[in-house]
């Protein structure tokens, strides 16, 4: 707790009756870190939020916000929280002052403080020019920086968005994202979403959550390695035989894709295309493409996902038969 | 404070829905007709019942009937009040913001609560007012109109507690609506069993339930301590219930 950790997780499960949501997660959020929650449909990640906010009970777990226990002293840990839910939680028949208002006060902002605390949080979701509009008329966009606005009001140690940019249009979306970067120079913020482009542009730490189990947890750089793919894409004019582009140092397999063009599987530590390139010219093969093919976030997430899940299997199937 | 807060914002909400105004509307409408209707007639028996030792006052006889049928006209309209309170904010899913908000289940309950209740007493004065135009002509009996008052803002509160509960119970506000109005019509008519009933115990008992018996004898101007307590422990009884089921929310879904 002396450290600048705003969130420790421990041990964090839930169940929904025989259903096991969320199973014994561990984890931490740092000052100015945004941390993103990565994660298919039903893997937990809106469980794993609700009970970091308080809206629901964790069957087992301890959740300390700022070194204070979120089950012990909800009032205090919850004043240290801002939380915009998946569907923003704002009254329609409210102009959006009148709602922030409110929010402040429900945060027991003091009554002096609130008019700054509305302006500011207003100008930084650039929600300036609707301030006296109802919010049932405004579109999803705004309506999302309501919520974005309603959970930053009471400048909170720790932000948690639950898929901030759904039904944003693509200049909203950057726009939400830029905030979400701003936000963490004051804010921890924790974001949650499927959008795995949104992960890399924002956060500094990924986590992937998969059937209620943490499966990764790294930083954005590590992922980035984890990406570099270990295949080269190389097009010849006058391919040699397979055998000599095997025989290259560093080479483990070779794929043929015709017309000259083959794919050439390499191990992590030792790159080929040097010795590639030198040898083509050497040998006159008529060197035209040499690509380092990079995976792209989708490939590692689905090897992630799956792979723990075909390990889960194998390890319920040896239950099974122990 | 934060109670204050909260109900402040459940008036706010209610104003700025058109079901509000048009409950106050309607509300005076029927009334103003039952008390012109009642005046008309008290003043039409005037030559008899000036022949009587002891008549009755223009309070107990044109006022008290007034409050009496406002009352059960209230039974049908306060269902209509409470029905979204929490149902509707489960429904567009704007309770979290109060969840993740640090606030305690009972004070979200409370000011729920105290929010619908100042809204009915704002209805119950002007009720009030049109009774309290008659003392320009006449003098009336204060202590009997203070006590019949009192019995319509217990029992309105009554009302908003069991309305208040239903709502916890569901996200369908109609759903709510009907079975606040159930338990209300029951408790107005559980007495009828109890004069069939044998079994003194047990008529008494029924008896005892009744909301409409400890109204009676409040609206007679007797000030009945026990009257007074059982709508507290009524509604004491509702509010704490309401704030169990908000909690259940948190630990199950």
């Amino acid at each position: 707790m002396t450290n600048q950790s705003l969130i420790t997780v421990t041990h964090l499960s839930r169940h929904y009756g025989p259903i096991e949501a969320v199973s014994g997660i561990n984890f931490e959020l740092n000052r100015g870190e945004v941390l993103g929650f990565l994660g298919p449909n039903g893997a937990g990640k809106s469980t794993t939020m609700q009970m970091i906010t308080g809206n629901l009970a964790p069957s087992a777990g301890k959740i300390s916000i700022c070194g204070i226990d979120l089950l012990d002293r909800p009032k205090q840990a919850k004043a240290e929280i801002g939380y915009l839910p998946e569907q923003p939680p704002v009254y329609r028949d409210f102009t959006v002052d009148e709602y922030l208002r409110f929010c402040a006060q429900i945060n027991r902002m003091s009554r002096e403080a609130i008019p700054a605390a509305v302006d500011k949080a207003k100008a930084r979701c650039g929600l300036e020019q609707v301030g006296r509009r109802l919010i049932g008329n405004l579109s999803k966009g705004y309506q999302q920086r309501v919520g974005i606005a309603q959970a930053i009001i009471h400048s909170p140690a720790i932000v948690v968005l639950d898929e901030p940019t759904v039904g944003l249009d693509p200049i909203q979306i950057r726009e939400i994202r830029r905030l979400i970067r701003e936000l963490a120079n004051e804010h921890g913020v924790i974001l949650s979403t499927h959008i795995l482009p949104e992960v890399q542009m924002t956060c500094d730490r990924v986590q992937i959550i998969n059937q209620g189990r943490l499966v990764f947890s790294d930083n954005i750089a590590n992922l980035d390695q984890r990406m570099r793919a270990t295949t080269l894409l190389v097009a010849l004019r006058t391919p040699p035989a397979m055998d000599a582009l095997s025989a290259i140092p560093g080479t483990t397999q070779v794929e043929a894709l015709g017309e000259g063009r083959f794919r050439l599987h390499h191990a992590q530590e030792l790159n080929p295309a040097e010795e590639l390139a030198r040898k083509a010219v050497a040998e006159g093969w008529g060197l035209l493409e040499l690509t380092p093919e990079r995976k792209s976030l989708e490939q590692v997430f689905v090897e992630i996902t799956s792979t723990e899940h075909v390990e889960a299997t194998a390890a319920s199937e040896e239950e099974h038969a122990a | 404070m934060m109670i204050l807060t909260l109900a402040q914002r459940e008036i706010r909400s209610l104003f700025y829905s058109p079901l509000a105004w048009s409950i106050l509307a309607v509300m005076q409408f029927i009334l103003a007709y039952l008390f012109l209707a009642q005046l008309q007639e008290y003043i039409s028996l005037q030559p008899q019942l000036r022949m009587m030792a002891e008549a009755p006052g223009v309070t107990g006889a044109v006022i008290v009937p007034i409050f009496s049928s406002a009352s059960f006209i209230l039974m049908m309209v306060v269902p209509l009040l409470t029905m979204r309170l929490i149902s509707e904010e489960r429904r567009s899913k704007t309770l979290t913001l109060l969840f993740s908000a640090p606030i305690s289940m009972t004070e979200i309950i409370l000011g729920k609560f105290f929010g619908i209740l100042i809204f009915l007493v704002i209805m119950i004065g002007m009720l009030t007012l049109m009774p309290l135009s008659l003392s320009v002509g006449v003098t009336l009996d204060y202590g009997l109109l203070f006590t019949v008052v009192l019995g319509l803002i217990l029992m309105m509160g009554t009302f908003a507690a069991v309305g208040l509960y239903m709502s916890t119970l569901t996200i369908q506000p109609t759903v709510a609506a009907i079975s606040t109005f159930g338990i209300l019509l029951l408790l107005w008519i559980i007495d009828w069993a109890g004069s069939k009933v044998a079994d003194e115990n047990a008529s008494g008992a029924l008896a005892y339930l009744s909301i409409l018996r400890h109204f009676e004898s409040l609206s007679k101007g007797v000030f009945n301590s026990s009257d007074i307590m059982y709508y507290l422990l009524f509604i004491i009884t509702f509010l704490v219930l309401s704030i169990r089921r908000l909690d259940v929310d948190r630990l199950q879904h």
